[in-house]
């Protein structure tokens, strides 16, 4: 897909309806969030409380990464919003068509393309750009709040860096089942000394997080919470000496483009319980189809005649 | 005799906001290994006491020393909050009435066990699971609870739980609150005998609060007993038990059966 | 006196405050002096009442002295026990002076050889070790050996006392307290009793003991110190 072209352009742009401002938020709002913004970067993994506004969407749907959005976005920029690693879902696409619409900034489907990513669950496969920024939304900040309730007491814990307790969690994992299943939202621990929570990504996409060359920016809009890693920072997942962190991996290739060593989703292709799997990331999988690789099925389809991802 | 002491509390006052007055003007110097009791009616000050000791509650007046590892002598009140909450971790340990208080019900026994252990950097799930182990036998859980959750387990049980979850980090100095209180008597029995052993095992000091004289009897070397904030009486528990010479203590005494 | 001096009571008196009889007070004795030496056994004699182990407890500092001084030798030198600290008069609980009381006092769940090797253990031996002591003991005192594992508080008074008697003589304590040590005892455990008693005399024990038999008093006791005499006319 190629980039879709501004509605407007130029700094003195309005949205095309003239009722918001440039990207929704009034530009009070933008700048108490870039301050929150700026104090996140300079204490990477730290939780900075902001004052949310509501946006014309339900909590749940992204509304802290909105908000991140709506404050870094400029009129240069190119944004590309991804749903578990997919542009087509109907969050995805609503995202992309809000900015679309309240900031005319040009969308696109292509992670190379875009300066801007917002995600919720996935980190695509192409490795990030120095000049490029990706949004998290974030549903639960807080790493340690299954285990202890009390944000006064979570507070402190952050303050003192006492992380025991995160350990915790993945000591009953290991007790309960034999080995940590904690396989989303795994926590990690930044520049060796904040507690994170990634977001509900796949801990296969945990090693990304560590020294990416990208900013990635954090928004929790029900819980009003912003963080941040800056470039190149220091990211490690928890673990058990006996028990290190392992991400998942994938004994087969994509069915379709042949990629190895990338997050794959499962697609049930019939009633009979035929099923492939695929890259999850859509964009990278379209692109490595279209530099000619060919995973089974598609050769299979190939060779049959007809296009296998149609 | 030549062991320096680790608790020390000079004129430790507390009056509560509305005039209230919590404790009174209390001193005591507990050596490593003793076991000091604490005895009055209900109201007398004893859990404010114990909160002041505890590095909980700032005394209005006084001090609380205690022997911070390679450090000496230190008021518990002049350390930095990490470094009080660090002791809590280590060092000290409250054993709560309620166990609710002192468990996480929602981790299982083995992880309440461990959670000390991985507080203070133990990264190794096989050697903290064991040392769990260890603990909730030596409170005669069963190895096969130690994946349950505690509120799966009794009274008792829970009691026990929250005494292994403290002793696993060895600490020196452990805190009780009524150790015994919501417990039928049998299961009193049990856990006193338990925390008996446990204390003469390990030398572990500890400062024990309760209203049941047979407790401080069995476990309490020496004892102070409290009334209206103040300490009335102190002495060796079996001098003050049997040779009570303060009205209130000689009261206390007699209304009881057989301590 | 020839003997090294191990117990040295100056001038002691005991006086009990009834708070709770409306503040009446109760002379019981008044200026006791009594000297007792390694390896000698002074009994305690007086007529029911008379205050014979409100002076032993006194000795043991469970009873506080209202005046007057208890000197015992602790680590090669006369202490005073009743102005010392808690933690050295626990420490010379523990490390000089044992107490044998009238009765046992049981502690819930701890089996009768329990009881006995956890005082061997408490003056430094091993736990192993203990064990063995404490039965060997518990048999010469034909405690049956069915019993040792059971907490003592189901047996009867002369299974109790021998219990208790295993207990304060498993350990050679420089001073031994013995109030009634045979009182419930018959006569074929009443004289392994004096046995063990000679035997802690011989190794050097000093003993200040109650006892009404009058033989077991005659095969024990060097001399006798009548309490009586120094009570308070009330
Ligand atoms: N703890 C106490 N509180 C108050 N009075 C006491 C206490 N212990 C003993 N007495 C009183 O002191 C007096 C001496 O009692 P003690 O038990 O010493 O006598 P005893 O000579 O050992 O008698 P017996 O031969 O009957 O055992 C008695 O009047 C007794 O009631
Ligand atoms: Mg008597
Ligand atoms: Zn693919």
């Amino acid at each position: 897909m190629s980039t879709l072209q501004p509605a407007g352009s130029g700094a003195q742009f309005h949205s095309i309806d003239g009722v918001y401002n440039f990207a929704y938020l009034d530009e009070q709002t933008k700048r108490m969030i870039r301050r929150a913004l700026l104090k996140a970067v300079a204490i990477p993994g730290y939780q900075v409380p902001f004052g949310g506004r509501e946006m014309p969407v339900a909590y749940g749907w992204g509304t802290g990464g909105m908000q991140v959005t709506a404050s870094i976005l400029g009129v240069d920029d190119v944004l590309k919003v991804i749903d578990q690693g997919a542009d087509d879902t109907t969050n995805a696409v609503s995202i992309r068509r809000f900015f679309n619409r309240t900031a005319g900034v040009p969308v696109t489907e292509a992670t190379t393309e875009a300066t801007v990513i917002q995600t919720r669950h996935r980190i695509p496969e192409k490795t990030l750009r120095e000049d490029q920024v990706i949004v998290y939304q974030v549903p639960m900040p807080e790493p340690l709040r299954k285990l202890e309730p009390r944000e006064t007491e979570t507070r402190k814990m952050h303050a003192f860096a006492e992380y025991g307790l995160m350990q915790v969690k993945l000591y009953e994992d290991i007790s309960r089942h034999g080995e940590i299943t904690t396989t989303y939202d795994y926590p990690v621990e930044v520049n060796a000394r904040y507690m994170m929570a990634p977001s509900p990504i796949p801990k296969f996409d945990n090693p990304k997080m560590h020294a990416m060359p990208a900013l990635q920016l954090f928004g929790a809009g029900r819980e009003k919470r912003i963080y941040a890693i800056p470039p190149y920072t220091k990211v490690r997942s928890l673990d058990f000496n006996d028990y290190p962190f392992e991400p998942q991996q994938f004994e087969d290739p994509c069915a379709l483009c042949d990629a190895k060593g990338v997050f794959l989703d499962e697609v049930i292709l019939d009633d009979k319980g035929d099923h492939m799997f695929v890259c999850s990331d859509s964009d990278h999988c379209r692109d490595r189809r279209a530099e000619g690789h060919m995973g089974p099925r598609a050769r299979e389809a190939a060779e049959k005649g007809y296009g296998a991802d149609e | 005799m030549s062991d320096a002491p680790l608790l020390e509390a000079e004129g430790v006052s507390h009056t509560y906001a509305g005039g209230q007055v919590g404790c009174a003007d209390v001193g005591f110097t507990l050596y490593p290994g003793e076991v000091l009791g604490i005895v009055g009616e209900s109201g007398s000050g004893k859990s404010t006491l114990l909160s002041c000791l505890s590095g909980a509650l700032p005394p209005s007046r006084g001090r609380v020393r205690f022997a911070v590892r390679g450090q000496g002598m230190q008021d518990v009140f002049k350390l930095s909050e990490p470094e009080r909450r660090l002791l809590m971790r280590t060092d000290w340990g409250i054993v709560h009435q309620n166990p609710r208080d002192g468990l996480r019900m929602s981790v299982s026994a083995g992880g309440n066990v461990g959670e000390r252990l991985m507080a203070v950097g133990a990264r190794h799930y096989g050697d903290i699971r064991s040392e769990a182990l260890d603990w909730l036998g030596r409170v005669e859980i069963d190895a096969e609870r130690v994946d349950h959750l505690p509120r799966t387990f009794s009274g008792g049980m829970q009691q026990r739980t929250q005494i292994a979850r403290i002793l696993v980090s060895q600490p020196r100095l452990v805190f009780m609150d009524e150790p015994t209180g919501g417990l039928d008597v049998s299961v009193q029995a049990r856990l006193l005998d338990l925390l008996r052993g446990l204390v003469r095992d390990l030398g572990v000091a500890a400062v024990v609060v309760t209203h049941d004289l047979a407790v401080v009897r069995l476990l309490s070397d020496r004892l102070m007993v409290m009334r209206q904030g103040r300490v009335v009486e102190s002495g060796l528990t079996d001098q003050v038990l049997d040779d009570p010479q303060h009205p209130y203590s000689q009261l206390l005494v007699s209304s009881v059966l057989q301590a | 006196m020839t003997q090294h001096m191990m117990l040295q009571v100056q001038d002691l008196s005991k006086t009990f405050t009834l708070h709770t009889q409306g503040g009446a007070t109760l002379p019981v004795f008044d200026g006791v002096n009594l000297a007792v030496g390694a390896g000698q056994c002074i009994a305690l004699t007086g007529a029911s009442g008379a205050g014979k182990s409100t002076l032993l407890r006194s000795l043991y500092a469970n009873y506080r002295p209202s005046s007057g001084q208890v000197l015992v030798r602790h680590r090669e030198a006369m202490v005073d026990l009743t102005g010392a600290e808690p933690r050295l008069q626990l420490e010379i609980r523990r490390e000089t002076i044992g107490y044998v009381s009238q009765f046992l006092r049981v502690i819930p769940r701890i089996p009768a050889e329990g009881i006995v090797a956890e005082a061997a253990v408490a003056g430094g031996m091993d736990a192993a070790q203990a064990l063995d002591a404490a039965r060997a003991l518990l048999r010469r005192l034909n405690l049956p050996e069915r019993l040792w594992s059971v907490p003592p508080a189901t047996f009867s008074g002369g299974e109790q006392q021998r219990v208790n008697i295993a207990r304060g003589l498993i350990r050679s304590f420089p001073v031994l307290l013995l109030d009634e040590p045979t009182a419930s005892l018959d006569a074929e455990n009443r004289n392994v009793a004096v046995a063990l008693i000679m035997e802690a005399k011989a190794k050097g024990a000093a003993i200040v003991a109650i006892c009404h038999d009058e033989t077991v008093r005659a095969e024990i006791a060097d001399a006798v110190f009548d309490v009586s005499a120094f009570q308070v006319a009330a």
